[in-house]
């Protein structure tokens, strides 16, 4: 054996453990969920029988079942309006943080605080039970009020929500903290030379650098809330799984349409990514 | 700052001037008074509402039934009450729950740290055909939503009779399928990287076997990525209550599910029927429950907290 060869055995050897794991815990599966969601299923005392139904129940979850296409808009609207959020907010954590002053390490313990204890029961049990949003000024509650829905839901989502989405955004700041320790010192050094102040700095260093830790964090945080099981659509996924008249199916083609609508949003969160990059050339 | 530098000896009265705006507004490399008053004005402003919750949740567990009705008392309770506690602790079957969490997030969050250390190695120091694949195939993983696979997993391991045991938990970890194994492969791919590969090569030359090799040079050097892998796999596997509540839930039970079915547990085991009102469940009592059902990750994260930011910081987390 060549010695390239015998680094590419070693090296599966390496990997095997997780095709392996691959091939049984998540291909296999994803198959065998698309299957269950065109398939009746009959749970006999033989196993498990399956009918062909084509695509009757993603017809439901569509046309039919009204509660679902209700809780998939809001749970768009609440990644649509936690994401920026989130991703401004923990760019600026990370920003004070990352300079040196006094109880920066107590700050720092503060901020991942939510990575510790960010849990489904703990989190609704603390936030949503006993600590509600901003009191919007009423001046501002009637301007808002006033706008088409189109723009008054998510605004008024954001502000009802403002802490809870706050919550989420514990790694987000560990990761831009770890990016921009990765600016040398002599960049900065090398502008100020050349008489940049602060404020280009920020734009002209800074952003630009920060850019593909912030398309991480976008994806992470949009993956991050949907995955989050007490979201509305996954409450509903949930609670569908073990129907008597419709086990697994019904649930599995609600998957289905949330994980395409969450792909769509990640391909947009790419090419809103992308256009940034585009502009940055000219 | 720049007049600082050029008409330093010129004008005393400028010196002066200069260094009080140093001082106030401070200089390229120290932040001055004023700059700092407002940093820390905001960050302590934002800090708070992060602390808020928590501050809460503390006093609030602390409440005797009296001082909850009582309207006079909104922060500080008249006297400190430890008898939520002892409620919660007894509703939770703290010592029971808790060692079920311990299991349950110990060794899985080892399982998979183990086996992202192994497979980031594999991927970071040998070539092999379909390589650029797999590493796409494992991002892809991650963005594949738990949803997707959780039920056939579940029909999968009741078929092998696995239900209610704890292998739904342990075998995904052990084969890279675990809670966001993504994130973790990916974060020793990015560690093993950008080490020097001589220092393999050395052990090679000395007639070590690549297993060695692995285990006797490149883990001990990772460990600041095994720090990040087992903290962070430890808390999410602690935290994780939906999939694990389908897969073992109605045999093993973990402190948070416990705190998600807290009002119905309390109401069985005090069975507040009788016209006391002080007997009933309050919120002083289920916020007991929920921070004694985070106190063991808050003491953790304690004793770690510098050493975990500094892995953070040196395992390349962020990869480029």
């Amino acid at each position: 054996m060549t010695i390239k060869k015998r680094n590419a055995v070693t090296g599966y050897l390496f990997i095997s453990l997780w095709i392996i794991g691959f091939l049984f815990f998540t291909l296999y599966p994803t198959i065998y969920s698309m299957k269950l969601s065109t398939n009746e299923l009959q749970i006999t005392v033989d196993g498990i029988l399956m009918k062909f139904k084509g695509l009757y129940y993603f017809n439901e979850a569509i046309n039919v079942d009204t509660a679902f296409k209700i809780s998939l808009t809001d749970t768009i609207t609440f990644i649509g309006c936690a994401t920026p959020i989130i991703i401004v907010f923990a760019l600026i954590i990370a920003l004070m943080l990352n300079r040196k002053f006094y109880g920066r390490s107590f700050f720092r313990g503060l901020f991942f605080l939510p990575v510790i204890i960010f849990s489904g029961p703990v989190i609704s049990e603390l936030l949503t039970e006993y600590i509600v949003g901003i009191d919007a000024n009423p001046v501002i509650l009637s301007f808002i009020n006033g706008l088409p829905s189109m723009i008054k839901k998510p605004i008024l989502f954001s502000l009802q929500n403002f802490i809870f989405i706050l919550w989420f955004s514990g790694a987000q700041i560990l990761i831009f903290l770890a990016g921009l320790q990765k600016i040398g010192s002599e960049v900065y050094e090398a502008a100020s030379i050349d008489g940049a102040s602060a404020w280009e700095k920020f734009w002209k260093i800074t952003l630009p650098f920060m850019k593909p830790f912030a398309l991480v964090n976008s994806i992470y945080t949009v993956m991050e809330i949907a995955n989050y099981s007490y979201n509305s659509v996954n409450r509903k996924i949930a609670s569908h799984l073990l129907e008597v008249n419709r086990p697994y199916s019904f649930s599995a083609a609600m998957s289905w349409i949330y994980f395409g609508v969450v792909l769509g949003i990640l391909l947009l969160v790419y090419l809103i990514f992308r256009g940034f990059g585009r502009r940055d050339k000219d | 700052m720049k007049q600082a530098k050029t008409k330093v000896s010129s004008d005393k009265l400028m010196v002066t001037h200069v260094s009080l705006k140093k001082v106030l507004f401070g200089s390229r490399d120290k932040m001055g008074k004023i700059n700092l008053l407002v940093y820390y004005f905001i960050i302590g402003g934002i800090g708070f509402l992060f602390l808020y919750p928590v501050l809460y949740m503390i006093i609030n567990s602390l409440m005797a039934p009296e001082d909850l009705v009582d309207p006079a008392v909104s922060w500080v309770p008249t006297s400190i009450y430890f008898g939520n506690y002892i409620k919660a602790f007894k509703t939770l079957g703290f010592m029971e729950s808790f060692r079920n969490s311990v299991i349950m997030s110990i060794v899985p969050a080892t399982l998979q740290t183990m086996t992202a250390a192994l497979v980031g190695y594999g991927f970071a120091r040998f070539e092999f055909p379909l390589k650029k694949f797999w590493l796409v195939v494992i991002i892809a993983t991650f963005i594949i939503p738990a949803q997707v696979t959780v039920i056939p997993r579940y029909i999968m391991f009741s078929n092998y009779n696995m239900i209610n045991t704890p292998w739904p938990n342990f075998l995904p970890a052990l084969f890279g399928q675990g809670m966001k194994s993504a994130i973790f492969i990916l974060i020793f791919f990015q560690f093993f990287s950008s080490y020097p590969k001589s220092l393999d090569e050395a052990a090679q030359l000395d007639g070590a076997g690549k297993l060695r090799v692995f285990t006797t040079m490149a883990l001990p050097m990772a460990k600041p990525a095994i720090v990040v892998s087992l903290l962070f796999s430890f808390v999410w596997y602690w935290n994780e209550t939906s999939q694990s509540s389908l897969f073992f839930g109605s045999v093993i039970k973990t402190l948070p599910m416990k705190l998600g079915s807290f009002a119905d547990s309390y109401k069985t085991i005090y069975n507040p029927n009788d016209a006391n009102v002080f007997s009933a469940i309050n919120e002083s009592i289920s916020l007991s429950g929920t921070f004694l059902s985070i106190l063991p990750l808050l003491i953790i994260y304690f004793i770690l907290q510098k050493h975990f930011v500094e892995s953070v910081e040196r395992s390349g987390i962020t990869g480029e």
